[in-house]
């Protein structure tokens, strides 16, 4: 059980101390993606920085996609997560294109596999070719590159739909950006 | 760029992004459905993102910008504006908007804003996609003959998306002939009845936060 914490004058302390970045990160680490909950925020690595000032706590946050609809979810998710610390959250979004799906971290890989989604392949410096997406990927489910595009397009931007031809299982993947 | 020519920009992908909407549900097959339904969502994204850095120059807001406007003062194209249209027409303006797009993101990437580039490489990355879905289809029906009719018909539009500096350039890469453009300038009563449509929520409780 904790008491209330008193300086050597006996006098209750004013207020909390601010909370430490590694303490930020930790809390965001628990928000889920809110289309892919099986991965986290930080799993996805939308979250380009931590900064801790006096009283507040600034994010830097990157869209996977700019239509994304989860954009507002996630950033009232981080808000609360910093008030939860005891600190006024200033969450910036920022608009360029610096994430990529190369940010994903190996955990998040492993996490999306895991659930039947194919992780994305690594973005490459020359354009998108159809026939690189057509052919090659491995299924999440038996591990057969016996797999086919079905559509480039998914139900969230992020995603395309393909197909096992080995264990004849629809999966998702998710798309190198 | 200034916020004028963001605006251009922006009015042109919230506009298709209503257009390509109209797919939702009646596409010819799920996977268009799906495919049309999806570009759509990233066309209004874009727009959002654009009217966000003109809004902080005009001193407005997104919202304000894309709702709040007469139908008069938007400065979409007129190619992006057309209702919905038959299959083969669709594609000829999917397939032409996107490779104007595509020239106009290129020059866009190279702004001496660097906010202004940097979405539009970020833009980019998620039209990569756009672009293989268009020439997946224009590369399916380029033998059929109403396909071609229909970028007869939709290519003097598909040239006024772009300032005319970069006409020539949509001309080689589309391997078309270059021909007198439809200017930006009037609207058809196309856009005035998507803009009815588009702002009838926000008009019904002006000011509301929903």
């Amino acid at each position: 059980m904790s008491r209330p914490q008193h300086d050597h004058e006996g006098r209750q302390a004013a207020r909390p101390r601010s909370p430490t970045a590694s303490e930020v990160w930790d809390a965001l680490a628990e928000i889920p993606d809110p289309e892919i909950p099986i991965i986290s925020l930080v799993d996805l690595g939308v979250i380009r920085d931590v900064t801790v000032e006096e009283d507040s706590v600034r994010i830097e946050f990157t869209p996977t996609f700019l239509g994304c609809p989860a954009l507002e979810v996630m950033r009232d998710a981080m808000a609360g997560k910093v008030r939860d610390l005891g600190a006024e959250p200033d969450v910036r979004v920022i608009l360029d294109d610096s994430w990529s799906t190369d940010k994903i971290t190996p955990a998040g890989r492993e996490k999306l596999r895991a659930s039947g989604f194919a992780p994305p392949a690594p973005r490459q410096v020359q354009p998108l070719r159809l026939v690189e997406l057509q052919r090659g990927f491995r299924c999440p489910y038996c591990g057969s590159s016996d797999t086919r595009l079905e559509n480039i397009f998914g139900p969230t931007p992020c995603r395309s739909l393909r197909y096992c031809t080995g264990c004849r299982q629809p999966f998702e993947q998710f798309k190198t950006i | 760029m200034n916020a004028r020519e963001l605006l251009e920009i922006a009015d042109d992908e919230l506009i298709l992004g209503w257009r390509d909407s109209e797919w939702t549900g009646i596409a010819p097959s799920l996977e268009e459905d799906v495919a049309f339904s999806s570009i759509a969502q990233n066309e209004i994204g874009h727009a959002r993102a654009l009217y966000e850095l003109a809004a902080r120059e005009l001193g407005t807001t997104a919202d304000e910008l894309a709702f709040d406007r007469d139908p008069g003062d938007y400065r979409s194209a007129p190619l992006v504006e057309q209702r919905r249209m038959d299959w083969a027409h669709t594609i000829a303006r999917h397939y032409l908007y996107e490779t104007a797009d595509e020239l106009r993101l290129e020059a866009l990437k190279q702004d001496e804003d660097p906010e202004i580039a940097g979405l539009a490489a970020k833009m980019d990355r998620e039209e990569q996609y756009h672009r293989l879905h268009a020439r997946m289809w224009a590369d399916r029906l380029r033998d059929e003959p109403r396909f071609r009719q229909a970028l007869e018909e939709v290519w003097p539009l598909a040239l006024g998306v772009l300032p005319a500096e970069q006409r020539a350039a949509l001309a080689q890469r589309v391997e078309r002939e270059p021909v007198a453009a439809v200017e930006r300038n009037g609207h058809s009563d196309d856009l005035r009845e998507l803009w009815e449509e588009m702002t009838m929520v926000r008009r019904s409780v002006p000011g509301a936060t929903w």
